[in-house]
């Protein structure tokens, strides 16, 4: 089985603080991280392989300081690791992002054999949008299981995986077919320690270096700042609202009443509410 | 099991580590270095002066691409009483040579450099990984290393202790005893961010150049110790230090002394406006000669501080580390060149070529300086520095006494305090312990 993970190197958003004026993000001396979530997601691959057999191979696209993620990825015990680094991805959002990683996942099946499972972490801590794991499952036609918590099972000869997935109320048991990519949620591991063959191992290999041709990217104006749409227009530290919440006390009161209660106070507070319902309701 | 078979084992990678495991990886050895940090600067603590020296006979052009903060070209000695300094203060041009001599650096980065080196050299660099034990065979001699990572042992011929001053794995493992409250200092250092110009203004300084300021006095509040301020490129390193067993029978904070220094009125407007951005805190080896234990036996050799090598009068430390890591590189290849076994007799090699450097004969003929400023610390600490300072405003103060009337008032200042002998027997003590 081969697996290919996807990790971000982060500032460890812990340690960052809001320029007081400017209102920017003060990244100076932040001591950079693995995004918390892509361990998780890194010791279920490790745990995979140890269990089914196959490699695990981890990519990440970032600027050249980036390798000392996939350093410490190695460490933990990962087989390979491959750097996507380029002065054309400066600046990418999670268009260009996920699109750059599809490419670089395919061009890594293409050398190393097709993937089984690609993992990403749910998001990362710096962007936390959550938008780069669907992105690439998209692009490279692969089945997508989000806020995975736990991988219960899989099968190689029936090509099957079970997952446990976190929904709003509840768990959700899903069965998918491989191949598919899995965003792992935090929780129900914790990334190990590499044994001393590992680390010694990691110490002496090399992580692979692409840049965007290496990669096979050809059309780069779907990379970087040029290949994303998204633009940040401004950054700013919300300030808390200074009014208080009103509350309403439900002790012995049905549901159907509250609702009705809400929907009074809702409608002294905003009276046009209630003429715009009602004159729907007319029509 | 043993995992793997290594010529030698270098534990640690600080200034005496790097040094020997780069000596030894470049002369061809299969070299191993084992360091506990994140990565090696992480858990490095020094204040820091660099002398250029001792890193050339390690690597030559150093200077090409080392994180180098400022070369020093002045040195002000500052004796200080509560309000007041009196200092001697060398300045000059010759030190802004093409390769100066002393430079101020950031451990954190000039580690992860000179870790760089180490590996470009040949050698495996292994991070994140403790020595729990020293292993031995049946006739006691020191056969590898076992680490907190899951595996067996690490073979090599010679394990190189660098582990820093605590030495905690040699001490368990009996290859010497753990430092004694009064042959180490305490230091604590704050990390003080200001613009580059603005350093430049406040001490005078163009481009590259550097300013160190060193203080003895009240600040030590009688104890044994010193004051430090060094410019570096962005920033400035401040802190303090003194003998432990003195803040222990004191009861004095370390904290306590810093925030006295810092605020001290011919400290407060230098650092005046800064960030600190960071703190920290590190044992030094003051023991001197006396107290340096076994250097070798079979298998093993011990480096830097963890061989409590450190000129505790000239503040010299590093330039020891790299300097006995160097030395015992060096014995370690010889030795290895002519298939000799790393033995206990045949490791004297690096004894004898270390009692031959500066490392040995600086700390010999200092052997006694420790003891007197131990027993005689109120005085040189506090009686002297206040007597000074009263003398020099006595002499500088124009208030229509005769001058011959402040100089007999100076003279039975300093009669009064210490008295006609003990003036005289300070003067020969300190005049023998520094011969």
């Amino acid at each position: 089985m081969h697996i290919v993970i996807c990790i971000k190197q982060v500032p460890d958003s812990a340690q960052i603080r809001v320029h007081p004026v400017t209102n920017t993000i003060m990244r100076q001396g932040v001591p950079t991280i693995i995004n918390p979530y892509d361990l998780f997601a890194l010791e279920e691959a490790l745990r995979l392989r140890d269990a089914y057999g196959g490699e695990v191979t981890v990519l990440s696209m970032g600027p050249p300081m980036a390798e000392n993620a996939l350093r410490k990825a190695l460490s933990y015990g990962a087989d390979r690791a491959v750097l996507l680094t380029d002065r054309y991805f400066a600046g990418s959002d999670t268009l260009a992002t996920s699109f750059a990683l599809s490419q670089a996942i395919a061009k890594v099946g293409e050398t190393f054999g097709t993937p089984d499972i690609v993992f990403t972490g749910k998001q990362t801590i710096d962007g936390d949008t959550a938008q780069v794991g669907p992105g690439i499952a998209k692009r490279l036609g692969l089945l997508q299981l989000t806020y995975v918590a736990k991988i219960a099972s899989i099968d190689l000869a029936a090509r099957e995986i079970n997952v446990e997935r976190r929904c709003e109320g509840g768990m959700q048991l899903l069965k998918s077919r491989l191949p598919c990519l899995v965003t792992m949620l935090e929780g129900t591991n914790e990334i190990r320690r590499g044994s001393l063959q590992e680390a010694l191992c990691a110490a002496r290999s090399q992580v692979v270096k692409w840049s965007a041709a290496d990669a096979g990217i050809e059309d780069l104006t779907r990379c970087g700042l040029r290949g994303s749409p998204t633009v940040v227009k401004r950054v700013f530290a919300p300030t808390p609202r200074a009014e208080k919440a009103e509350r309403i006390e439900t002790a012995e009161k049905t549901p159907r009443d509250l609702a009705d209660e809400l929907v009074a106070a809702l409608f002294t507070r905003q009276p046009e509410l209630a003429h715009e319902l009602a004159f729907n309701n007319d029509a | 099991m043993i995992e793997e078979e290594f010529d030698a084992i270098v534990i640690g990678a600080g200034m005496s580590g790097n040094a020997a495991a780069y000596t030894m990886a470049s002369q061809g050895l299969k070299v191993l270095q084992l360091e506990r940090g994140e990565y090696p600067g992480s858990k490095n603590v020094q204040g820091a002066i660099m002398y250029a020296n001792m890193l050339e006979k390690i690597i030559p052009d150093f200077r090409d691409d080392a994180p180098l903060e400022r070369h020093l070209v002045e040195q002000r000695l500052w004796v200080m009483d509560d309000t007041s300094h009196t200092g001697i203060h060398h300045r000059s041009d010759h030190f802004n040579e093409a390769k100066p001599n002393r430079y101020t650096i950031i451990r954190a980065q000039f580690d992860k450099w000179f870790s760089r080196k180490v590996r470009e050299a040949g050698a495996t660099v292994l991070c994140e990984t403790t020595v729990t034990e020293l292993v031995r065979d049946g006739r006691d001699r020191v056969i590898g290393v076992r680490t907190d990572r899951t595996g067996g042992i690490i073979g090599a011929d010679v394990v190189v202790l660098a582990e820093g001053v605590c030495g905690l794995l040699g001490t368990r493992a009996g290859l010497r005893s753990m430092p004694k409250p009064e042959t180490v200092a305490l230091a604590v250092k704050e990390m003080h961010f200001l613009p580059e110009e603005v350093i430049e203004q406040r001490f005078g300084l163009n481009g590259d150049e550097g300013c160190v300021i060193e203080a003895v006095g009240t600040i030590s509040r009688g104890m044994a110790g010193l004051g430090f301020l060094y410019t570096n490129k962005e920033s400035i390193s401040l802190g303090v230090g003194c003998l432990v067993s003195d803040f222990a029978a004191a009861m004095e904070s370390p904290y306590a002394l810093l925030d006295a220094f810092k605020n001290h009125p011919s400290i407060r407007p230098l650092i005046a406006g800064s960030e600190v951005k960071e703190y920290a805190a590190h044992l030094i080896p003051e023991g001197g000669y006396k107290a340096i234990p076994q250097l070798f036996g079979d298998g093993w050799v011990l480096v830097g501080d963890a061989a409590q090598l450190n000129n505790a009068v000239h503040r010299e430390g590093s330039n020891l580390a790299m300097t006995s890591g160097r030395i015992a590189a060096e014995a370690i290849v010889q030795l290895k060149r002519r298939s000799h076994p790393m033995t206990k007799r045949n490791l004297s090699l690096y004894k004898i070529m270390l009692d031959n450097s500066f490392v040995v004969k600086d700390l010999r003929k200092y052997k006694d300086m420790p003891a007197l400023l131990h027993t005689n610390s109120c005085n040189f600490f506090t009686t002297y520095p206040q007597l000074l300072s009263k003398a020099a405003q006595n002499f500088l103060r124009v208030d229509g006494t005769p001058k011959i009337d402040k100089e007999k008032a100076t003279t039975a200042a300093f009669v009064k305090a210490r008295s006609r002998w003990g003036l005289v027997s300070d003067a020969v003590r300190l005049a023998c312990a520094w011969r």
